[in-house]
């Protein structure tokens, strides 16, 4: 009982203990070095700080490392401009001075398709079979981790269909999952030993940090991909992040590719997959092929699936299309994220059978599974869905990229699908760094009101580029975005004239101030400490 | 052949090749069994009736007749056609706001009332196997453990360690006290688990019990938490079963403890597991519910439900159909007095010919006293036992060693998830075996004299009917029990 009132007596002189997350949010913004625009409310919080880490060791003690440590990658400054714009979101009538949200890489541009679907087809909506029959307890109850047969072989044709019907897929190595989020971290523990690597390109979808490391131990070493062959993957840049790992002790299990690639919205060549599948056979590990974006691929080059590659060098039977995965959703192709629906494509049974048994702690609503098998097995519905889909992201895209082109010959990487333009800002940053990077990209948060991702988020090895996201809104808020840019780009071409005269005074003095750009080392220190903002929300 | 299939072992985690999903345990076998002949009262009269499955089938009919007169829940209907958009784009972990809310509504009436949920502490995953997984994410580090209390549901070795790294220490429980959970039993596996150097993160318990069908009482609750508050560690509580206690208002939610008794302990310490799975039979949506009491939890658990989030169709659904107070409080009372009901004619039935088993009043099943049929007081003779009843009686039963029991001879028997029919096909089948058991028995009995062991003799205590006096009829002897057909 004494124990007892010590520990009451313990939390009561601890108040640190029931600070909301919410502010420790905010706290470990302060924990980087802050900029030189940084806002006030970094400093406000400063003083919380040793209460934050009080607040860390007691936890560490009761809670698990999982728990304490930052890997879900959300404890970061682009948290920010999430905030912002919660704060303050953009509405034609009702906020017309708001922030636009340009970072969420949605797809709302054919809703209009599937609602209309589910008008003339009101039936599966309603747990209701063709024949009017209720079909509500036979799904209330279906809880086989294998998936709705008829599901799974819907969704595999779409893939197939998705691919011009140059590959097939076998609803038997489908695993379905809650999300691509799911699907990853499944393939991870499946693959994976706690420390083990699995090697990305950069940059990569800011997610992978949470989904691939947090709960599973495994680690990510970058692929530096550079702008000077248009972030091409190459076999040097393979090689040298093999022997990156090697010398932090990692053993490799893997690649990891998102084709179509989040954030670059271009496809892998066919060279690139070559290299790939030569690269993982030498080194006897596994490739991750994320094809979540396949079905977004609206202009030349068509989109190569590693599956097509496999099969094109005859090596669907062999022990190499063995460790070639798959990741699939219908998050992006068909607008859905809200249903959850993930899958893993693996040609290794052993895999399929562990994955399947994962899945059971993700596993999608019948419900869900049963109005999809409907939808995608009209295929009539798909058919027009996917071309109407591809002309009209084609046409957004266009639209982004001429209105940047416009704004100042603000240039985007070429690209042929997605739902994004990788925006090359590197002639608007102060200084070729990150953290002119960053000061550029507040400024665009603030000053512009659009809330865009910048390319250290997504490991960008290059400073200046952003992920602008074109399918998430109406054409007429694509439109006032475009103005916004123009104007504030006019804007620093004045500033950037009286700009650099000031600047020639800072220099001089110098010496007896904080310098203005940190060391170097300073600063990669505390970037890779810092983990991003999932960019799904 | 070994050698490519260890080379490829070789490629894949330890977590892909090991078996802590649980599932090459010989208890599937049962399942093999009924999924290859599986009863149906026209096409396959003589299959295997499915009593492990652990659903409850009863009131599909209220739910049924719900969305008939309410075709706006779903978002896909021309009268909830509207929301169709906004909800398949919706993916913020946190849920629908009204879908959380809606939870937090039925978790309160559920227990009468009694106790208030605040929605913003409504953490969903994908179902309580997905809770389970990251509440032990969330507590433990690798290596770590939680106590379980035995008899305890088996899927938590899949749900707890697998993944996690995490380790289940059994806290014996024993029929000589019903299977209570004593601060003996407590201290036993914490001294143990601290002799070989594990570290004890928490205590997990299901309440009510999965497999037993009893909950909690107040005090005993109390006495956990006074213990899990002294040792510092987490206190679980899986409350999925919350909704089927058939007497209402005695059960015990640990959330109307620490309403009641708020300073009892550091209320960071306790979570709660919930679902729709069994309250409502909704096993297929994946509805699954952290509910915790620390906010670095909420917190950390909300960010890993990325991992696990629940279709917001389904969430729509859910919300509108929970929101609305006459539906559910109806449906919660209905759903107790069809259960009671099948509870209580299957037990008195078994009774009737002389089958025990532990008093109960909640779970969708029923703890089965098959002590004596057993050849000996052995797991090897349970198991032989169960075979028999699975090759011959044709039911799928779960045997208790499956639910690391540590005393052979109990069964977990599931109700609610067959016809009224069906029920009485299985109840059919066990009286007959019975009968044909004695039978047997008697016959031998003529040619071989055997003393009648004394172990029995407890075991007529605990069996309440009255016609029980003819089977345990000195005739009886365990040498004839059907496992020595079986073996013959």
């Amino acid at each position: 009982m004494a124990f007892f009132f010590q520990l009451v007596s313990l939390s009561s002189t601890s108040p640190s203990i029931y600070i909301p997350f919410k502010y420790t949010n905010i706290i470990t913004h302060s924990s980087f070095p802050p900029t030189q625009t940084s806002s006030s409310s970094f400093n406000l919080f400063q003083p919380s700080l040793n209460l934050f880490i009080k607040f860390q060791n007691l936890q560490e003690i009761m809670l698990s490392a999982k728990v304490t440590c930052n890997s879900h990658g959300q404890d970061s400054s682009y948290f920010l401009g999430w905030e912002e714009y919660e704060k303050n979101p953009y509405d034609e009538v009702k906020n017309p001075d708001g922030i636009i949200q340009m970072g969420l890489a949605e797809n709302q541009l054919s809703f209009d398709l599937l609602e209309s679907w589910l008008e003339s087809n009101p039936q599966p909506a309603a747990f209701k079979k063709h024949n009017d029959q209720s079909i509500f307890k036979e799904l209330a109850l279906f809880q086989d981790y294998h998936g709705l047969p008829a599901f799974k072989n819907a969704l595999v044709k779409f893939m197939s269909e998705i691919r011009g019907n140059t590959v097939s897929f076998d609803p038997n190595n489908l695993v379905l999952t809650a999300g691509a989020t799911s699907a990853n971290e499944t393939l991870m523990f499946c693959l994976a030993d706690p420390g083990d690597a699995f090697l990305i390109p950069t940059p990569y979808y800011p997610g992978f940090d949470r989904d691939l490391k947090w709960r599973t131990g495994a680690e990510i070493v970058p692929i530096h991909c550079s702008s000077l062959n248009g972030f091409r993957i190459t076999k040097s840049a393979l090689e040298e992040a093999y022997k990156q790992a090697e010398k932090q002790n990692l053993k490799v299990k893997g690649v990891l590719v998102t084709n179509p690639s989040n954030p670059l919205g271009t496809s892998l060549s066919l060279h690139e997959l070559d290299l790939l599948v030569n690269f993982i056979t030498s080194k006897n590990i596994h490739l991750i092929s994320d094809e979540i974006y396949s079905g977004t691929v609206f202009s030349s080059p068509s989109f190569i699936s590693i599956m097509e590659v496999l099969k094109t060098r005859n090596l669907m039977n062999t022990e190499i299309a063995k460790r070639v995965h798959i990741v699939y959703s219908l998050s992006k192709d068909l607008g859905l994220p809200g249903f959850r629906i993930g899958a893993i494509y693996s040609n290794d049974e052993l895999v399929v059978s562990a994955a399947t048994k994962m899945s059971s702690f993700g596993l999608i609503s019948s419900q869900t599974q049963y109005l999809l098998s409907e939808i995608l097995s009209d295929k009539k519905f798909t058919q027009t869905y996917l071309s109407e889909n591809r002309r009209r992201l084609k046409e957004r895209h266009d639209m982004l990229v001429k209105g940047l082109q416009k704004s100042g010959g603000i240039r985007c990487l070429e690209s042929n699908a997605g739902l994004f333009c990788w925006v090359d800002m590197r002639h608007l940053l102060s200084s070729k760094t990150f953290e002119g990077e960053m000061e550029l990209w507040k400024k665009i948060v603030y000053e512009v009101g659009l809330n865009i991702s910048p390319g250290s988020s997504c490991h960008c090895s290059e400073p200046g580029w952003f992920r602008v996201c074109f399918a998430n809104m109406a054409e007429e808020t694509l439109v006032l975005a475009m103005q916004r840019v123009t104007s504030f780009v006019d804007s620093m071409v004045v500033k950037k004239n009286n700009q650099s005269r000031h600047q020639q005074l800072l220099l001089n003095n110098r010496n007896s101030r904080r310098t203005k750009s940190l060391p170097k080392w300073v600063f990669e220190l505390s970037f890779n400490q810092r983990e991003v903002a999932a960019d799904e929300r | 052949m070994d050698i490519a299939l260890n080379t490829t072992h070789n490629f894949l985690s330890k977590i892909a090749t090991n078996d802590g999903h649980g599932e090459n345990s010989p208890y599937f076998d049962g399942w093999k069994a009924y999924d290859s002949d599986p009863y149906h009262h026209e096409t396959n009269p003589s299959g295997v009736i499915q009593m492990g499955l652990a659903e409850n089938q009863l009131c599909f009919d209220l739910i049924q007749e719900w969305i008939g007169n309410h075709p706006e829940a779903s978002i896909c209907t021309p009268q909830g056609g509207f929301d169709f958009k906004e909800i398949a784009l919706f993916q913020d972990y946190h849920g629908l706001p009204e879908f959380r809310s809606a939870i937090a509504n039925f978790m309160s009436r559920v227990r009468g009332s009694r106790v208030q949920f605040d929605p913003d502490r409504i953490v969903m995953s994908g179902g309580a196997t997905g809770a389970h997984e990251t509440l032990a994410f969330c507590l433990a580090n690798r290596g770590e453990a939680f106590l379980v209390p035995t008899p305890y549901y088996p899927g938590f070795d899949r749900d707890l360690k697998w993944r996690t790294g995490v380790e289940l220490i059994p806290v014996v429980c024993e029929s000589s006290n019903n299977f209570k959970v004593t601060l003996g039993a407590l201290e036993e596996a914490y001294d143990k688990a601290k002799e070989s150097n594990i570290k004890v993160k928490g205590l997990l318990i299901t309440n009510p019990s999965n497999p037993l069908g009893t909950f909690y009482d107040k005090e005993t609750l109390k006495t956990l938490v006074d213990f899990i508050n002294e040792k510092n560690i987490h206190l679980v509580c899986d409350e999925i079963y919350a909704g089927t206690v058939t007497r209402e208002n005695e059960f015990v939610s640990i959330a109307e403890v620490l309403e009641e008794f708020p300073t009892i302990c550091d209320h960071n310490l306790i979570h709660i597991v919930y679902s729709l799975s069994k309250d409502m039979g909704f096993p297929g949506f994946r509805v699954g519910i952290i509910y915790s009491f620390n906010d670095t939890v909420v917190n950390i658990a909300r960010k890993m439900s990325s991992f696990g989030l629940v279709s917001t169709q389904t969430q729509h659904m859910v919300a509108s159909m929970l929101s609305e107070n006459d539906f559910v409080d109806n449906f919660i009372k209905e759903s107790r007095n069809r259960l009671a009901h099948r509870h209580d004619m299957f037990t008195r039935e078994l009774a009737q010919v002389g089958i025990g088993s532990l008093e109960s009043n909640a779970g969708l099943f029923f703890w089965m006293d098959l002590r004596r049929f057993l050849k000996e007081p052995t797991f090897e003779s349970e198991m032989t036992f169960w075979r028999t009843i699975i090759s011959e009686i044709k039911l799928n039963v779960s045997p208790g060693s499956s639910f690391h029991c540590n005393e052979p001879g109990w069964f977990r028997v599931c109700f609610a998830n067959m016809d009224d029919a069906t029920v009485m096909v299985a109840l059919e089948r066990i009286k007959s075996f019975v009968h044909e058991t004695r039978m047997l028995e008697i016959k031998t009995m003529a040619k071989i004299k055997t003393k009648k062991q004394c172990w029995q003799n407890n075991l007529q205590l605990k069996l309440s009917s009255r016609r029980l006096e003819d089977i345990m009829s000195p005739q009886y002897s365990p040498l004839n029990s059907p496992m020595l057909r079986a073996q013959n």
